[in-house]
This record gives structure tokens, C-alpha cells and sequence, in this order.
């Protein structure tokens, strides 16, 4: 059928299937690849275009039903709402960018009626588009304040510490950004993969025969040259493609290869697998029960790992105590919900090959792809595409083992991007916990003894178990000086998903039991909460629970000092409401963490380069994957100010593993701290090749004017003809010193901690058991903020996530796939949210600076469940904590209004 | 290739469903069910048909077409009798899915959780039923099921009728999520009251999520009947609840929805009052 429709002001004449989707139909044939698809169910509004100027999701409209109307989506903005656009860019409300285009969309139509909308008009027009990174507060901001100044580029040497615009912002807001299901090649075959629909069960394949001549290829285990993976160089347990046995609901098991419509048509029950289910093994109780069946046979115990931290004399110190208290607490698996999921396309170039997909971490996928292809690592390219959000969950392989298989046999583009149910169900998941914890303290509060034993549902294969049960013992007694302790980490295997990294690794689930304790002993001794905190906060000059003295940058007490008034405030406010009685009760919590800056005990170096060409040229060669998070803009002022010449001199090269270093992986909040710091020193290393060829001193000026380099020194300047002296190129690398930890957790595990401390004004309606979170103060030391604009960006993205850890996110295997029944924070659900930025600095890193990717998500959820018991008297123990386990708890605790 | 019809006119579509058609309206649950894979039924798009459209007014009361979408509801200018019915439209999905999201495409689908079934029930409307004879069924006989209709093959939802009340009317919807917007209701309560010399003189109750098909609870409604303004919420008493037969789910338990209903339903009656 041919469709006549104007789209962005141009008449287009489209031709094919009228029930094809308006979204499908734009990015594959119209070239408008600026509407996302997140989910193709409505859910996520990333695909959010004008209808006749009503924002409407193109997934949800057929090509029959646009005859003769208007489409407008992010392309044509430009002519219109630039502004707009700007604003965004301005405010930095895109951080991975892959909701921007569907926000904009769903902003102009507000705008256009209304010019100067107030907060809640906001939210109602933005209310169906779903932003997993921002938690929503800058892109309230862009849309109610279009007409605000951008920030002023910094000057030379200034970029440090500036509200610079995100140097890769622009193709954010203008649609161009491609992500990796965006610049697939026009001739690329299509990968369709068919899952378990069993947690465990058995299978034997069927004759594929009739299936292979239909498709270009049918993948099966017998087709990988090496069948396992994993994060852990010794710990490659899960397979590509199930070999006769699956251990989890949407494990991987035939790979359909072909034309793309050719392998949507095949439906699962078309592909021949006879399936033998077994009783699956869900939950650690079950995993740890006597005679549990095994999910991995080499696996006894189905233990993963285990280990501790042991400090002191623990039974004598609760022996002695004034007080103590003990709780336990369990969390839910739960899901990532990047809106961009897993994409990619791959293309065998001679022998080698070439890997585009969306990533966190280029260099562990091209290391783990060459193992599965046993090719050697050089053999493969990995060119990470813009990444539409990661937060722990594209570290682990997704589309690149069967996209290198098919490519490599094929020797054709091909394609693999996943379904929205697909990405929730074959993805991983952060770990599912059950935390038990006893802290005591002596008459005056201090704390004497913490005994915490964290035990963690790791899924059916390793992932990054490890690095969850390693790093939670080295936290567990929260950002506390506590002389006697006794932390336990272990993780066993199940028949759920692979659980891996997310945002924290294990800590946010401690922290809701530290933090418990927290607030119970403060109570019973009758201290202020906060004044417990601050009474007990690691200091510098204190020693950890691991023997390591914090000699710099231990900022929780100056927190808490800044938290001090806007608490007590909120105390005031919160009485007052609640002195005039009914249904709705509100309530104040505070939370505190610390976490650890990069690898647990390993090493984790990143090395960058800074080149300048002989045509002038400044360019950034960085093999950090920016997922959102903002580290090219990042990296670009730290270099530019170590370098001394403008930000906006700096071309980027990012993450391509030809062109760049190893930076290692985005994760573990580490790239501003490590690779921010190899960055300083490439730059310092170029600055003392200039400063060496021009013989000028080191406080001398650089300008740089075509190829042409001024150096001025005192009233001298001399003139560096890039033309004859370039290329010139500098190197850097850090790696953070620290050392293994012994048989009781001794050592130096992390060069530096970041420190945080957040409170939480709540609302509960004591009959439904609902909670309202309205205000959130976020107190973090930063060590230093190299771009205060884009650290408030993780901040509040990561009060949202922990907002959703707190109160309705659960992944349940075949229950909650989609976002329609796994719910996530919308615009409505956020709070107002105020941001304190403390900067103790951290000698170690670049310009003093240190990581906020996940310190942001921590104190969140223990912030919230200390304002609910506050408000009503009941502590949550089981996560989410959903409207019914609230009220349920409230009844059996007899609260009425 | 699978057909696709997109007819103009009532008359064209009913010959069209002589075979067996999946509808396609706002295509808000139709393209949710095809995730992933090619879609090969045979559609008929009912968007393009005049007679489907828009929202009249008459004697006996008011007829939304089939196709009238959430947004159109709330745009229209219409009387307190239909204010339960827009607060429902405001918290279907997003403002997205309201733009093309239609009342009649809620009640085909029959999700117990349809937000519109509650509050059409509560207005006591009727399904005007096209095919190859014309019928009317109240609404109670029209969904009749969890994802099940009285439409017979060959049959479409014209349109919903809205009768008139003898009385000034006010009507109320309440509906409990677990987050702000695009949330499935855990239950939700729809009323509408009718006020005689500032007493009840009718009222009609329904609650939805709370049971396969969304159900009225005519002991509330009897129990309303003759109460001042002041008296609506302390009418309501867990044992009128027994129409209802809630389950336990990812939402929410059994007991909770029981629990919570009865807090909704004070809460709507008290909001009617005032
Ligand atoms: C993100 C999202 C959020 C949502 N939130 C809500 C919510 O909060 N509350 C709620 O109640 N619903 C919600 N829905 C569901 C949906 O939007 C509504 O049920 C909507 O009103 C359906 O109308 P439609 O026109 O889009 O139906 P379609 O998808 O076009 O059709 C729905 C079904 O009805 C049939 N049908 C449609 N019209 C007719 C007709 N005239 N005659 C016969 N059969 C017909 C179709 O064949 C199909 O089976 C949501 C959906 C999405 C995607
Ligand atoms: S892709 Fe359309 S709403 Fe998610
Ligand atoms: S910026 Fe909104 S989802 Fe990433």
C-alpha cells in the first residue's frame, strides 16, 4: 500500500505493509532514525512523535491509519523549537540522550500551548516518557525555563569546576546521535534468537534442516568454537547458546540468522526443541537448602563465593555494649531498564572483525569475543556506538557473541537488537539480597561491633557475583568507625537471571540494613539520627574496618553539617502537617554510604593519549565508553586544564578499541577518578613536550592558532609550527594503588571512597499504604566536582533509581518483562530534589576529584524507609515496598490515622 | 501478505467482517500483544469510518463513538455526569496513549483493569452493537469475561450510550496505582450519585480490577439511597463488597484490594459530598 503523509513539513509517499508500526516505518525506510524505540508497547514514550500535533508513540500507530496526516518528529524540530533544544543542552537534561528525542517531542506540543507552563503541566505532558538516567529534574528545568542564558564557555584553564555544556550533547537533542540500533547497514541480515521459556529444564533440538532453508543461517551450541563466557578471567560458565541444558528463563538457545522479516515470521513454536522442564531452584533459601538440586554440576553448595572481613574482638565488644540491635532485610531482583536495549551489528572486514553495538566496556568485550571466536584479541574490533543507558548492565556481553558467529560465518553486515522483553529477560539483574545485620554501641552512641552477613541470589551463571560478594563485606558497616567487626559476602547460584552490575555492586542493598541499624540504635538511645551519624562518620585519619587509614577525603561529617539545617527544617514541617491528624502521615529518614572507587584489590589502570597534529588539530584519545554519564565532557576539562589550552580546542576519539587505550570498563565509578587522572597526566605529558620545545618555564600560556602553537612565558613569546614539530603526542596512565586483602579482609581495597549522605521527606497514606516521596536533599563529597552540572545529573538520576529500589521495581521471571508490569519512576513519581556538593579533595585524583556513577543510588532507598518508619512507626524489611506489604505491615502494627 | 482494511463507511467494515478481521482502533493493546514478530492477521482499521466517530447529544441521553478517543472525551464539553469518567481518561496511560487510546477499544479488550468499565457502569451505560443485526446490550452484558465480549463474530462496538439521568447527577473516579502515570490500576471505584433535595435518590457503584469484569455493588448502592451528603462515606461496609472476588497478583495481594476498596470507596463518596 502506498501512504501519503507530510512528515516534518515535506510531503513523503512511503509504500509498504499498512500495519507496519509509524516507528518502524520512519527509522528503516524514512531515514528518521531520531524516533527511538524502547519498547514497541507504549511503555516508554521514546518514540514519542506529533500526530496532527498530539503527541502520540509511533510504535502504537499503523502506516494504514496516517493517510494525509502530519508527523513531526525530533528532525524537524530544528525549524521550530531549537530553543528548546537548546535548553536541554543548556540544563544537561539528556544525559544518554536515548529518551531526549520522545521529551522533546512531548515538551514542544506543551510549549506550543502553552508557552509558560508551571511544574505540574510539565509533568502531565511528560508523564509517558520514561528517562532511566536523569530522574527527570533537568529536563523539568529545560522545559520550564527555555528561555534561560546557556553557562558561559569557561576561559583557559577554568574548565575545571565549570558548568560546561556536554561536548557531545548536540547530536542528543538534534537526533543525530546514532545509537546501536541506529546506523545499521542497509543490507544487514537480522538475528532473531529463541529463548528458554523454562528456568531449568532440559532440551533436545529437532532436524533444523527445513529451518536452515529457509534462513540464511541457524545458530546452535555445536556452532561456537569456544561456548562460554564471563566476566572473570577463570569463570567463563555461561554459555553462548545453551547446549541441551538451560538454567534461566530467557537463556539463549537457537540463533535464527536471515532477512529480517523472514525471521520475525518464525514463530518460537515453529523452531523444533523438545523441552523436558525441571522444578527450578528460585531464591537462596532454595539454593541453600539440604540437598538442593545443583544449578552448575562443578558448583557444590551452589556456592559462587564467600569471604569476609574480620576485625577486632566482636563478641566481647557486643558483650559490652549499651545497646544493640539486629534486622534482616531482602531485596528483589531488579532490572536495569535502560531505555535503549541491547543493539548492535557486526561486519567481517578480511580476518578480522568489526563489532558496533552498545557497550560499557569495549576492551572486556573485544577480549571475550575474541575468546568465544578464538581469534586473537587484535583480530577484533570493537567500535562502541552512543550507549542509551548502561548503569552496570552493558558490562556483561549481549549481541556481540552470536552478531561475531553470524558475521564471521556470513560474511555479511548483521544485525541483532533486542525486544524490550527480550533485553528484561535474557539481561542481567542486580542481585537479590538478604542481609543480616547486628550493630551495638556504647552508652554514648559510638560504635563498638557490627556482625553483617550478606547473602546474594546470583542467577543461574557467575557474571559479577564475585565482584558483589568481595566489595559488600568491605561496606557493610556502613561509613562508620566501628572497631569490632565481623562482614560475610556470599553469593549462590539459582535458576534466575544472571545477577551482575548494577549501579553499586551489592552496596545499596547493604546500606538498607546499615542504615536500619543506624536509625534503631540512635532510637533507642534517644540521639537525634543525624547526630548518631555524625557522632560515628569515618573521618580522616581514621582506620577502616580493613586496616586501611583514610589519610585525605573523608567528607561524610561535612555531609551531614550541611544536612544539619535543611534537617531539622524538614523535622519542623513534618510535625506541623502531621499535628492536623487524617490519613496522610509524613515523615523524615536520612541515609549514608561510602563507597570504594574502582576494582576491589585488582588492578584497574586506564591509559589516554593527547595528540596534537600538524595541522592543529587537539585530540582526546579516550577508551572510556561515555554511557550518559558525561565522561568525554569530563576527561575534556581535565585535560584541557592540565594541557592549558581551551575545552573547546579538544576533539574526542572515544572508545574504539583501534584508536584508543584501554580505559577499562565504565563502572564502578571510576573513570572521572581513574581515567580522569590518566587523561591529566597525557595532558601534562603533551604540556611538558611543548613547554620543552618552546624552553619556556612551567607556568607558561598556550594558544594555539591554526597550527600554529604560542607559547607565551613572562613578556616572551615564542611561536611552535605544528606543521614541522607534530605530531606531538602525550600519554598518561593510573592505575589506583591499592592491595590484596588477606584471610580476614586486611588490606587497602580502594584508593579512595567517595562519601555521601541524603535525607528524605515523605508522604504515607496510612490506608493504602502508599508513599509519596516529596523532597530529597543529597549531600555527596565529590572529592572535587569537575562539571558541577553533569555530578547533580548522577545524583538525581540515581535518587530516581533508588527511589524505584525502594518502592515498586521487582523483576519476577515471566511476570514482570516489559515496563508495563515492571515499573520504573516517571516524572510524577520524583521528588524535588536539592543537591550539596562537598568537595574534600582527594590528593590521588585529577584536580582532586573522585566518583559519583553510583554513590548517587545508595543512600537513597534506606533514606525513604527510615522516613516511612518515621512517619509510621513500621520498618520495612522486604524490598520493594509496594503499597500492599506497606498497609499490610501497618495493620499488623495496629497504626490507624 | 495479510489484508488490511481501512473502510469509510459501517456498511463496508460489517461486509469486511464477513471474515474473520482482528479491529484495529488506537492500536494502544493491539500493538502491545505483537512484540517481536511479524504481524499476519487480517486487520480492519475502523478509524477511517464517519459513523464510529465523535460524541451527540439527544433526549435520552449521550452516544461516544466507537473511535472517540480519551483526549476527546476529556476535551468535550459535557456535564458533572461524565466528571468520573474523564478523571479516568486523565490516568489512562500517558497523554500519549489518551491521543489515540479509545473508550470503546477499554472495553473490547476487557482487561479487568480497563480504567473506562467502572465508570461506564457506574453511568449505566449501553454497548450499541454493529453486524449483521443491530443490538444494544447493557454495558454489564457486554463485557462479559476476562478478555471476553458478547461480540459475535461479524460484530463491532458502535458506540456506548449514556442515559440521561432523571436527576442532577455527580459522578467521582478514584483510581490506585503503584506509581504517578502509565500505571494498571491495582483497583479503582467509579460512582455516580443522584441528589434529590440534597438526599441519594439513585446511585450507582461499580469497582474494577478487583474481579474478572469490573462489578457494580448494588448492596452499597441500596445502602446509599435516602443518606445526606455528609452520611455517603459512612455507608460504605466491607460487606458489601461481595460481588467482588480480588486476586493476588504482582500488584497487589487479595486482601490489600478489599482493604484498599473500601478506602476508595469512602474517599470517592466523601469527594461527592463536598
Ligand atoms: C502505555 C499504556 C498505558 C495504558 N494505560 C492504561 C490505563 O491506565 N488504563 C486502562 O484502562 N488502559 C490502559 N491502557 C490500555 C489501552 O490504552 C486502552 O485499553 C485503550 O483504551 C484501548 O483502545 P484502543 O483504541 O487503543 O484499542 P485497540 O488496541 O485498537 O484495540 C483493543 C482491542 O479491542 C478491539 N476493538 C477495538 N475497537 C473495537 C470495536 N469498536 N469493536 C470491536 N472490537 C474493537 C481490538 O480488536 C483489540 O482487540 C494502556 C495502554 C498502554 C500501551
Ligand atoms: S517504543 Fe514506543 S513507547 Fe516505547
Ligand atoms: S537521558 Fe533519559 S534515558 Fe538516558
Amino acid at each position: 500500500m502506498k501512504v501519503g503523509f507530510t512528515l516534518n513539513g515535506k510531503a513523503v509517499a512511503w509504500q509498504g505493509a499498512p500495519i507496519t508500526r509509524l516507528a518502524a516505518a520512519l527509522r528503516d525506510d524514512l531515514g528518521s532514525t531520531g524516533t527511538k524505540i524502547g519498547c514497541d508497547a507504549g511503555d516508554c514514550g521514546a518514540c514519542t512523535v506529533l500526530l496532527d500535533g498530539r503527541q502520540t508513540c509511533a510504535c502504537l500507530v499503523a502506516m494504514g491509519q496516517i493517510e494525509g496526516r502530519t508527523i513531526e518528529t525530533v528532525e524537524g524540530l530544528a525549524n521550530g523549537a531549537a530553543a528548546l533544544q537548546a535548553s536541554f543542552l543548556a540544563h544537561g537534561a539528556a544525559q544518554c540522550g536515548i529518551c531526549t528525542p520522545g521529551m522533546l517531542m512531548a515538551a514542544a506540543e506543551l510549549l506550543r500551548r502553552n508557552s509558560k507552563p508551571c511544574r505540574g503541566e510539565v509533568e502531565e505532558a511528560l508523564g509517558g516518557v520514561l528517562c532511566r538516567c536523569t530522574g527527570y529534574a533537568k529536563i523539568v528545568d529545560a522545559v520550564m525555563n527555555v528561555a534561560a542564558a546557556p553557562p558561559r564557555a569557561p576561559t583557559t584553564g577554568a574548565a575545571v569546576g565549570a558548568r560546561l555544556v556536554r561536548v557531545d550533547g548536540l547530536p542528543k537533542v538534534t537526533g543525530r546521535e546514532a545509537f546501536g540500533a541506529d546506523a545499521v547497514p542497509a543490507d544487514a541480515l537480522w538475528i532473531r534468537v529463541v529463548r528458554s521459556p523454562h528456568a531449568r529444564a532440559r532440551f533436545a533440538l529437532g532436524d533444523l534442516a527445513p529451518l536452515r532453508q529457509r534462513l540464511a543461517a541457524v545458530l546452535t551450541a555445536a556452532d561456537v568454537p569456544f561456548n562460554g563466557y564471563g566476566i572473570y578471567p577463570d569463570i567463563k560458565d555461561q554459555p553462548v547458546l545453551a547446549d541441551g541444558v538451560v538454567r534461566y528463563r530467557g537463556e539463549a538457545v537457537v540463533a535464527l540468522v536471515g532477512d529480517r522479516r523472514a525471521v520475525l515470521s518464525i514463530r518460537d513454536e515453529d523452531v523444533p526443541i523438545a523441552w523436558l522442564p525441571e522444578t527450578p531452584v528460585m531464591g537462596i533459601a532454595a539454593a541453600t537448602a539440604d540437598g538442593a538440586l545443583l544449578v552448575q554440576a562443578d558448583k557444590p553448595g551452589n556456592l559462587l563465593l564467600e569471604g569476609g572481613v574480620r576485625r577486632g574482638k566482636v563478641a566481647e565488644a557486643f558483650a559490652a555494649a549499651a545497646a544493640v540491635t539486629e534486622g534482616v532485610f531482602e531485596t528483589a531482583f531488579v532490572e536495569h531498564a535502560y531505555i535503549e536495549p541491547e543493539a548492535g551489528w557486526a561486519v567481517r572486514v578480511g580476518d578480522r572483525l568489526e563489532i558496533h553495538a552498545s557497550t560499557q566496556t569495549p576492551y572486556m568485550d573485544r577480549d571475550e569475543v575474541a575468546s568465544i571466536m578464538r581469534l586473537r584479541p587484535e583480530a577484533v574490533r570493537i567500535v562502541p556506538t552512543a550507549c542509551g543507558g548502561g548503569f552496570g548492565g552493558k558490562l556483561d556481553l549481549s549481541v556481540q557473541p552470536l552478531l561475531a558467529l553470524a558475521a564471521w560465518a556470513l560474511g555479511r553486515p548483521v544485525a541483532f537488537v533486542y525486544t524490550r522483553p527480550e533485553s528484561m529477560a535474557a539481561s542481567t539483574k542486580r542481585h537479590p539480597s538478604r542481609i543480616a545485620a547486628k550493630f551495638g554501641c556504647d552508652a554514648a552512641g559510638k560504635l563498638l561491633a557490627c556482625e553483617v552477613t550478606a547473602s546474594f541470589d546470583t542467577g543461574a551463571y557467575a557474571s559479577w557475583g564475585p565482584t558483589v560478594a568481595n566489595r559488600v563485606p568491605v561496606h557493610a558497616m556502613g561509613p562508620y568507625h566501628v572497631p569490632n567487626v565481623a562482614t560475610w559476602g556470599e553469593a549462590f547460584f539459582t535458576n534466575g537471571p544472571p545477577a551482575g552490575a548494577f549501579r553499586g555492586f551489592g552496596v545499596p542493598q547493604a546500606a538498607i540494613a546499615h542504615e536500619a541499624m543506624m536509625d534503631a540504635l540512635a532510637d533507642k538511645l534517644g540521639i537525634d539520627r543525624l547526630e548518631f551519624r555524625h557522632l560515628n562518620a569515618l573521618r580522616a585519619g581514621d582506620s577502616t574496618a580493613t586496616g586501611q587509614t583514610l589519610a585525605h577525603s573523608a567528607g561524610l561529617a561535612q555531609c551531614l553539617d550541611a544536612l544539619r539545617p535543611h534537617w531539622r527544617k524538614a523535622h519542623q514541617e513534618v510535625a506541623a502537617f502531621n499535628r492536623s491528624g487524617g490519613a496522610k502521615r509524613r515523615g523524615v529518614g536520612i541515609g549514608c554510604m561510602w563507597y570504594g572507587i574502582g576494582n576491589t584489590s585488582m588492578s584497574n589502570p586506564s591509559r589516554m593519549r593527547i595528540g596534537l597534529s600538524p595541522a592543529g588539530t587537539l585530540t582526546l584519545y579516550s577508551g572510556a565508553v561515555d554511557i550518559g554519564q558525561g565522561s568525554n565532557t569530563i576527561l575534556s576539562q581535565i585535560a584541557a586544564d592540565a594541557l592549558g589550552l581551551p575545552v573547546g580546542r579538544i576533539a574526542l576519539v572515544a572508545g574504539d578499541t583501534d584508536l584508543t587505550l584501554d580505559a577499562g570498563k565504565t563502572s564502578a565509578s571510576r573513570q572521572t577518578f581513574v581515567s580522569g587522572k590518566a587523561a591529566e597526566r597525557a595532558a601534562a605529558d603533551l604540556r611538558r613536550q611543548i613547554l620543552r620545545l618552546a624552553n619556556a618555564g612551567t607556568d607558561a600560556a598556550l594558544s594555539l592558532d591554526g597550527a600554529v602553537l604560542a607559547v607565551r612565558d613572562g613578556g616572551e613569546v615564542r611561536t611552535i609550527d605544528l606543521a614541522q614539530a607534530g605530531p606531538l603526542i602525550g600519554d598518561g596512565s593510573f592505575d589506583p594503588p591499592t592491595t590484596p586483602l588477606d584471610a580476614d579482609g586486611q588490606g587497602i581495597p580502594y584508593a579512595t571512597y567517595a562519601f555521601a549522605a541524603q535525607i528524605a521527606t515523605v508522604e504515607v497514606d496510612l490506608e493504602l499504604g502508599t508513599v509519596k516521596v516529596l523532597r530529597v536533599v543529597a549531600a555527596h563529597d565529590v572529592g572535587r566536582a569537575i562539571n558541577p552540572a553533569l555530578v547533580e545529573g548522577q545524583i538525581e538520576g540515581g535518587i530516581a533509581q533508588g527511589l524505584g529500589l525502594a518502592l515498586m521495581e521487582e523483576y519476577l521471571p515471566g511476570r514482570t518483562e516489559n515496563l508495563h508490569d515492571y515499573l520504573i519512576p516517571t516524572v510524577g513519581d520524583v521528588p524535588e530534589i536539592e543537591c550539596i556538593l562537598i568537595e574534600d579533595r582527594e590528593p590521588l585524583g585529577p584536580s582532586g576529584a573522585k566518583g559519583v556513577g553510583e554513590p548517587g543510588l545508595v543512600p537513597t532507598a534506606p533514606a525513604i524507609l527510615g522516613a516511612v518508619q518515621h512517619a509510621t512507626g513500621v520498618r520495612a524489611t522486604r524490598l520493594p515496598l509496594l503499597p500492599h506489604r506497606l498497609r499490610e505491615a501497618i495493620v499488623a502494627a495496629e497504626i490507624t490515622p | 501478505m495479510a489484508a488490511y482494511h481501512r473502510p469509510r463507511s459501517l456498511g463496508e467494515a460489517l461486509t469486511a467482517l464477513a471474515a474473520p478481521h482482528v479491529v484495529l482502533a488506537g492500536g494502544t493493546d493491539f500493538y502491545p500483544a505483537r512484540v517481536g514478530r511479524a504481524i499476519d492477521e487480517d486487520v480492519l482499521d475502523i478509524g477511517g469510518i464517519a459513523a464510529l466517530r465523535g460524541i451527540t447529544e439527544d433526549a435520552a441521553g449521550w452516544r461516544l463513538g466507537a473511535t472517540t478517543t480519551w483526549s476527546e472525551l476529556i476535551e468535550a464539553d459535557l456535564p458533572p455526569l461524565f466528571d468520573g469518567l474523564k478523571q479516568a481518561a486523565r490516568e489512562v496511560g500517558g497523554r500519549q496513549i489518551q491521543n489515540v487510546g479509545t473508550i470503546a477499544g477499554n472495553l473490547c479488550n476487557a482487561s479487568p483493569a480497563a480504567d473506562g468499565v467502572p465508570c461506564l457502569l457506574a453511568l449505566d451505560a449501553a454497548a450499541e452493537i454493529a453486524g449483521p443485526t443491530a443490538r444494544r446490550l447493557p454495558l454489564g452484558d457486554f463485557v462479559t469475561g476476562a478478555r471476553q465480549t458478547a461480540l459475535q463474530p461479524g460484530e463491532l462496538l458502535a458506540a456506548i450510550h449514556v442515559p440521561r439521568p432523571a436527576r442532577p447527577a455527580r459522578s467521582g473516579f478514584l483510581k490506585l496505582g503503584a506509581r504517578r502515570y502509565l500505571v494498571i490500576s491495582i483497583a479503582m471505584a467509579a460512582a455516580v450519585v443522584e441528589f434529590e433535595r440534597d438526599r441519594v435518590a439513585a446511585a450507582r457503584v461499580a469497582v474494577g480490577a478487583c474481579s474478572p469484569v469490573a462489578r457494580r455493588l448494588p448492596a452499597l448502592e441500596a445502602a446509599l439511597i435516602g443518606s445526606g451528603r455528609k452520611q455517603l462515606a459512612a455507608r460504605v461496609d466491607a460487606a458489601q463488597l461481595a460481588p467482588l472476588s480480588p486476586i493476588d497478583d504482582v500488584r497487589g495481594s487479595a486482601a490489600y484490594r478489599r482493604d484498599a476498596v473500601v478506602v476508595l470507596l469512602r474517599r470517592l463518596l466523601e469527594g461527592l459530598a463536598s
